[in-house]
């Protein structure tokens, strides 16, 4: 595990009050900078001393990236609003309680009080090879420590390993993509909006980055359309103790059903592969089948498909394949208290 | 700015872990220079070639009208490894100049095809055509010192016509020859550390500083190849060496072609009814 050391190395903080400014601030210092917003990761980056950026831009004066705003089409989420006021916000739960329901399973109170719904989607990945400075493919080296015949995999990727077997962390990330949500991005070159399972990046693509901001861009919003509003949703996160902690997995599913026919659905997972998984051969079969334990038995085993365990994770498999299950036939032992 | 990125390991050692990824920009500038030099030369400076070597009417009378340069296999052999060769370098590169794609997958199986075709090349140069043809020999340096010295402007005799090759292709191919089997020799090992159909991963088969080494030799005559393959395609579509470069899609090239800078004697065309020269050791 990661050693703190002593102080957080020196850095120059800047507090933009604005968007513009942040933008400015960012393309100014590049991948000199480091974005600061709950903190929760980065500050561990901080003070382990594995980061030194010579930037750190702190959003959090930067009042237009907080609060949720309920629309014609939808709602939009500040990228800037903490998970506590996501997963209170009265629309959401009312309308995308799948949102809800991933953002009060975060961690703690106190680290939803403080995290963000932008900084829980970007975070950074929790292999602790890589969080602990060591040069693997991730961090710019030629090795992943954890792929090894002794390295220790258990929390690591069953999908789309490619080199780098570590896995996304996030909990708001895939009922965000079972939401159909669109994540806006300031960029140099303007605003750009891209479907929620396309701003993750897996190893095959980028080994270094865990979504496609690149320096000078910044998340600043999340738009949830009304297409999902008031759907059946299910939400599952399974972790090694029931507070605090990462996922070992999650799946997030919206359902629309008629006659318990499933006339159309969402499924995403995460914590399989480095980046949330959207499950689309899941959705295509089954689309128009009867949303019971039959059918969720088969887009269990469907889901796993082309899954390679490593040393230590075999157990993800079957976990996958009825976290799938559970999230289609919407099992009601599943369910779980806030 | 090195040429080489290092990093700790987690042993606290410092070990090279690839080379800076700018000289692929010195690579392809390297290469750009080259041609543009080269072009200016030969358009501006260079004079005619000037052969010393005769060549007997009997000899030219006996000459097929098309003179057999490369086999089919042989020339398969080439065209396999030049995709192959291009399929390398741009998933090896493209990557790291902002272009993302899933390159490992298509870049592992394009080494196993440079590999196989490599070895094939081999076995089939060493026990099926004139194994020293490529090499280069005492004449081949004789007259490269009289080139020098015509060049710089000293009296000297006319070299001779070349043999199958020229000195600088010899060369061009020997250079070649390190580089490739610098990258097929560290790209198997480092097929150990990726997921390949091949064997089981193994990324502990070496030490970090043996891997660092092997990813840095790989990554220089990686870039290295760049410049390499510019240059080759440049005299490619040169105009004086279209009929060589035909010859390696055709098989074969002209008699007049042949006459106007092989000398007969040093490549020896097969199934004449003059002597072999042992000039080239064959």
């Amino acid at each position: 595990m990661a050693i703190i050391r002593d102080v957080m190395p020196t850095f120059q903080l800047y507090q933009p009050t604005s968007v513009a400014d942040a933008q400015k601030l960012l393309q100014q210092h590049e991948s000199d900078a480091l974005v600061l917003a709950g903190g929760l990761d980065s500050m561990d980056w901080l003070k382990d001393r594995i980061r030194k950026p010579k930037v750190v831009v702190d959003l959090g004066g930067i009042n237009e990236l907080r609060g949720i705003r309920d629309t014609s089409d939808g709602v939009n989420i500040g990228a800037m609003t903490t998970l506590t006021e996501v997963a209170q916000n009265a629309v959401i739960r009312q309308k995308y309680l799948v949102l809800a329901q991933a953002s009060e399973l975060v961690a703690s109170p106190q680290i939803r009080n403080q995290g963000t719904v932008g900084g829980n989607v970007s975070q950074d990945t929790r292999c602790w090879y890589y969080r602990a400075g060591w040069p693997c493919y991730r961090a710019g080296g030629n090795i992943c420590y954890a792929d090894t015949p002794v390295g220790r995999n258990r929390e690591h990727a069953i999908l789309q390993a490619e080199r780098c077997i570590a896995v996304n962390p996030s909990d708001t990330a895939p009922a965000l993509i079972a939401l159909d949500a669109k994540f806006v991005i300031s960029t140099p070159k303007g605003e750009q909006v891209v479907d929620a399972e396309d701003y993750f990046v897996g190893p095959d693509l980028d080994i270094t980055r865990m979504n496609i901001l690149r320096p000078g861009y910044l998340l600043t919003e999340i738009r949830i359309p009304s297409t999902w509003a008031g759907a059946e949703f299910y939400f599952e996160k399974v972790r090694d103790r029931n507070v605090w902690d990462f996922p070992l997995m999650n799946v997030a599913s919206a359902i629309r059903s008629s006659a318990d026919v499933i006339q159309n659905i969402r499924i995403a997972v995460n914590a399989v592969a480095a980046r949330p998984l959207r499950l689309k051969v899941v959705e295509d079969a089954v689309r128009g089948k009867p949303r019971n334990a039959v059918t969720g038995e088969a887009a269990g085993k469907l889901a796993v498909q082309g899954a390679v365990p490593l040393q230590f994770n075999a157990y993800k498999i079957p976990l996958m394949r009825n976290l799938v299950k559970r999230a289609i036939s919407g099992v009601q032992e599943a369910a779980w208290a806030s | 700015m090195g040429i080489l990125e290092w990093a700790t390991s987690p042993l606290g050692q410092r070990v090279p872990i690839h080379i800076a990824w700018f000289l692929i920009w010195v690579a392809l500038i390297a290469g750009l220079v080259f041609l543009i030099v080269h072009a200016i030369y030969v358009r501006y400076f260079a004079g005619e070639m000037d052969f010393a070597s005769d060549t007997s009417t009997s000899e030219t009378l006996e000459l097929p009208p098309r003179i057999s340069r490369h086999s089919l296999a042989a020339r398969l052999f080439h065209w396999i490894m030049a995709a192959a060769m291009f399929v390398l370098l741009f998933t090896a590169f493209l990557p790291k100049v902002g272009i993302q794609f899933n390159w490992v997958t298509y870049h592992w199986i394009a080494g196993t095809v440079l590999t196989i075709s490599i070895v094939f090349h081999i076995v089939h140069a060493t026990f099926y055509l004139d194994f020293w043809s490529i090499w280069p020999d005492r004449s081949d340096l004789d007259d490269t010192w009289k080139r020098l010295q015509r060049f710089i402007g000293k009296r000297a005799e006319s070299p001779r016509k070349f043999a199958k090759y020229p000195l600088e292709n010899k060369l061009y191919h020997g250079v070649v020859m390190l580089s490739g089997l610098a990258v097929i020799i560290t790209g198997i090992c480092m097929m150990f550390r990726v997921r390949t159909i091949f064997f089981p991963r193994n990324p502990y088969l070496f030490s970090d500083m043996t891997w660092g080494l092997m990813y840095v030799l790989h990554g220089l005559a990686g870039v290295g190849l760049i410049t390499l393959t510019i240059v080759h395609v440049y005299f490619a579509v040169r105009p004086e060496k279209l009929p060589i470069t035909a010859s390696m899609i055709v098989g074969s090239m002209s008699r007049e072609f042949y006459l106007k800078e092989h000398d007969p004697k040093r490549w020896v065309i097969e199934g004449l009814s003059h002597p072999r020269s042992t000039e080239d050791g064959d």
